[in-house]
């Protein structure tokens, strides 16, 4: 039976509210179909349009850039879709990238023959520790995420300032091996773009087929339902800030083999508001349970499209922060269209 | 029957009691579900029905008794244990993800999966959806997303959920309450499958026409006290009414009504579409006029409209005979029309706020000169209410939290006297309060009355209408069921026409 029949008078009670479950909010599909497309679109027009105006925009050395770019950003936005799924949210992520990068960078200072894969556990071992600090402020603490990822945010800069003594890690202090991960390998692609590749999709499998990914969903979009189905919230929450440390932990390496400088100043500094920016773009609610991997990567894709494209047309990196600002209030704005259009014809609660 | 051998006998629980701090809301409990059976509870609001279900379905903990399956002690320390004993508990407001598709909110922490790797297998999920919402008749698709559905569809899903469990015990706590009255019986269609088969139903409802309809055996509750079970063909709806509010009516401190003077506040045909309908009412300087009815029969949902805080779609609200329509509370203050909501804790008091503050919030404008605060004036006003009200508070500096709730709740009232209204419309005023700060509010009403003020007091505690209503108005479904004066008012007739038992329709 359909709502509008619910409502028909003379049959139906006057007291027949609709009580909308807590905070219900249908999805119109329709809309959010079209977000996808929208996305699509709006990647293909900006590319187009810098391409045109921008003869070094369509070379295959600032392909490569963009694709390096947007794989960091990709790689840390796939742990805080989970976060912001389970109406979290992590903003000490370019902390966490920064720390990374300068303690691993640091120590390959003195160890500059260790092997990449090792290298990269260390630093996603790094990340690891830093977002279960996240995740036990979160889920234990009972912080609120806002507060706490932020007063982590600027715990983890200052870490990085006493670490590097305000020393940066230099071109010749990052071995080969690691820069390699930068330079296209097999099949004409980065190592690193094929690891943000995997992981993301690695990151859509577990949250589209396992009991644990839906439980994030299930926590985001309703938490008292959630307790009341005995899924376990908290371990779940902690879970999630575990995942976006540790990605962003390996982002930190990441940075140093594409960069090769880590600047304490600047490594990661407000890289929290691009990933939030891609995950929210990408469609995924800030209000949790709604959302996912695909619109992320579609997110990073426009992110990344437009930081290069203003880049290479000589825009100022003051403006490129306006525009990217400007895009997330966009986002989040549809998402509220999305809300009230859902809400719409659902009774009023007193 | 004794605890401790394994049988069929269903599930039983004995001098089960909680309380939350206060007085037990539930208190001895003793009560059988038989399987195959539909067992109606019913009570007044706060009888402890609720809370009786919750402690059964894990979500809340017993402070003593004992709960047994098939004559064997459980433990039923959470929402899943008590599912996997077969226990589910459909609220009256579903707890579904709103976000996510019909099959896996069936499903959610129980998803089918594939070996050997764990991963959900959504087709063979999507296909035991259909067939569970296909066995009691619902033409639902489970990939819809949820928050797409009815709150009749939500219900739907919440029973394919319990049945996906397997459950054995169903609890519904006023599963009725917003459905149409075809929902309704399409509801009792399913119940009567479900217990063909074996399922036990218990069934908490107010509306006893209902209850009668649909019930096998019906327990009363009153005070978190079970007054008796009964085989509901062998009660009558009077009787039922009788012992739902058979209390003493101990000492009820009866006010002596005063002289009504001009009609100070008045209601006509106010009509808001699917809330309430047609409500007319009036009162007049230095009466108080009760507002009673079942929760959710639109009493408060009035009284917003009237203070501005939500719209209306028809009527007329007159204050002293001049035709008004609030746009915002700010509005209605200010013509001398105050409203205490009932849920003071988010809409009424700033809780990690002083006490100073919280009452002087309304009149922030009058205390300041030139956007600056009159700070020794603002202590005085406090002061001087709280001595008025006799709120036990060290200083007017305490933190409103630090109080009890029947000082906080005087704390609001001082907060909106200091606006002076002469229309004062209270909430369930006396709700969580203990016994002597309840006698002070009644008192401080009834003062408040006798020096010309119109008071329209909403409340479910039959009790307190009786002492200190001079006409109560009924409000049932949305719309006013009836008005009875001083003479007329006992708590069988309010309550008659609360529930409906007056003979007439409930449309």
């Amino acid at each position: 039976m359909r709502r509008q029949e619910a409502g028909t008078a003379g049959q139906a009670l006057d007291v027949a509210v609709p009580r909308p479950v807590e905070g219900v909010l249908a999805i119109n599909r329709g809309l959010a179909r079209f977000r996808d497309l929208g996305l699509v679109v709006a990647i293909a027009a900006v590319a187009a349009v810098t391409a045109v105006r921008s003869p070094q925009f369509a070379t295959a050395a600032n392909l490569q850039r963009i694709m390096l770019d947007i794989s960091l950003l990709l790689l840390v936005a796939t742990g805080q879709t989970m976060v912001v799924l389970t109406r979290n949210i992590d903003l000490s992520v370019g902390s966490v990238l920064g720390l990374s990068g300068i303690v691993i960078g640091f120590m390959l200072k003195d160890h500059p023959t260790m092997a990449v894969p090792f290298i990269l556990a260390l630093g996603a071992g790094l990340g690891l520790l830093l977002g279960a600090i996240n995740g036990a402020l979160v889920s234990w603490g009972r912080v609120p995420a806002v507060i706490a990822t932020l007063g982590t945010l600027t715990v983890y800069r200052g870490l990085v300032f006493i670490h590097s003594g305000g020393q940066q890690v230099n071109p010749q202090d990052v071995p080969r091996q690691l820069l390699q991960v930068a330079r296209p390998g097999g099949l004409g692609l980065p190592p690193m773009v094929l690891m943000a590749l995997i992981v993301a999709v690695a990151g859509w499998v577990v949250l589209r087929y396992t009991r644990t990914g839906r439980a994030m969903y299930a926590i985001g979009s309703n938490p008292d339902a959630a307790r009341m189905r005995g899924l376990q919230a908290g371990r779940i929450i902690f879970l999630t800030y575990l995942i976006s440390g540790a990605l962003a932990g390996v982002a930190g390496v990441l940075y140093a083999a594409r960069f090769a400088t880590v600047n304490p100043a600047s490594a990661g500094t407000g890289f929290e508001l691009q990933v939030i920016a891609a995950t929210v773009i990408g469609g995924t609610s800030i209000m949790g349970g709604r959302g996912g991997i695909p619109g992320t990567i579609l997110g990073a894709l426009l992110l990344g499209t437009i930081a290069n494209a203003l880049a290479v047309s000589g825009v100022s990196g003051f403006w490129q922060r306006a525009v990217e600002g400007a895009v997330i209030l966009a986002a989040v704005a549809v998402d509220a269209v999305i809300r009230r259009q859902a809400v719409r014809g659902v009774g009023r609660r007193a | 029957m004794a605890l401790g051998a394994r049988d069929a006998s269903g599930l039983s629980t004995r001098g089960l009691t909680k309380s939350f701090g206060g007085p037990p809301v539930v208190k001895d409990m003793e009560f059988d579900l038989r399987p195959g059976e539909v067992h109606a509870v019913v009570g007044e609001n706060g009888a402890g029905k609720s809370t009786f279900l919750k402690l059964i379905a894990g979500v809340h903990q017993p402070d003593a008794g004992q709960i047994a399956i098939d004559g064997m002690p459980v433990q039923i320390s959470n929402p899943t244990v008590a599912r996997s004993l077969g226990i589910s508990l459909i609220f009256q407001e579903p707890t579904l993800f709103p976000d996510l598709s019909v099959a896996e909110n069936i499903f959610m922490g129980n998803h089918p999966v594939r070996r050997p790797l764990p991963f959900i297998g959504w087709q063979r999920m999507r296909a035991q959806a259909a067939e569970l919402l296909q066995s009691i008749g619902a033409r639902i698709d489970p990939a819809q997303p949820v928050g797409d559905l009815s709150v009749a569809e939500q219900q739907l899903v919440e029973i394919a959920t319990a049945l996906s469990h397997r459950a054995r015990f169903v609890l519904m706590d006023e599963p009725t309450a917003s459905l149409t009255p075809r929902e309704v019986e399409r509801l009792f269609g399913i119940i009567r499958d479900l217990t063909a088969r074996g399922t036990a139903v218990v069934f908490v409802n107010h509306r006893l026409e209902e209850v009668f309809a649909i019930a096998d055996r019906i327990t009363i509750m009153r005070d978190g006290v079970k007054v008796g079970t009964w085989d509901a063909r062998e009660i009558s709806r009077d009787e039922v009414v009788r012992r739902m509010v058979g209390r003493e009516l101990a000492d009820a401190p009866v006010r002596t009504p005063a002289q009504p003077g001009e009609v100070a506040l008045e209601i006509e045909g106010l009509t808001s579409p699917g809330v309430f309908r047609d409500v007319s009412l009036s009162v007049h300087r230095g009466e108080i006029v009760a507002l009673a009815g079942l929760v959710g029969a639109g009493r408060t949902e009035v009284a917003r409209a009237v203070f501005g805080i939500d719209p209306f779609e028809r009527g007329t609200i007159r204050l002293f005979g001049r035709p008004v329509r609030f746009r915002s509370p700010r509005e209605a203050l200010r013509q001398g029309l105050a409203y205490l909501p009932e849920d003071r804790q988010h809409q009424g008091l700033i809780l990690p706020m002083p006490v100073a503050h919280n009452i002087s919030l309304t009149i922030l404008d009058q205390l300041s000169r030139a956007g600056w605060l009159d700070r020794r004036r603002e202590r005085e006003i406090a002061q001087e209410q709280v001595r008025r009200l006799r709120v036990k508070a060290n200083s007017v500096t305490q933190a409103a939290k630090s109080l009890s709730g029947g000082n906080q709740q005087k704390v609001l009232v001082g907060k909106f006297l200091v606006t002076r209204p002469q229309v004062l419309i209270l909430d369930e005023p006396t709700r969580g309060v203990d016994v002597g700060a309840k006698a002070e509010i009644h008192r401080l009403i009834g003062e408040l009355a006798a020096q010309g003020m119109a008071v329209l007091m909403i409340s479910s505690d039959l009790p307190e209408v009786l002492a200190l209503a001079d006409r109560v108005v009924v409000m049932r479904d949305g719309r006013v069921a009836g008005e009875l004066s001083r003479s007329e008012m006992s708590e069988e007739a309010i309550m008659r026409l609360a529930v409906g038992a007056d003979g007439r329709a409930a449309v």
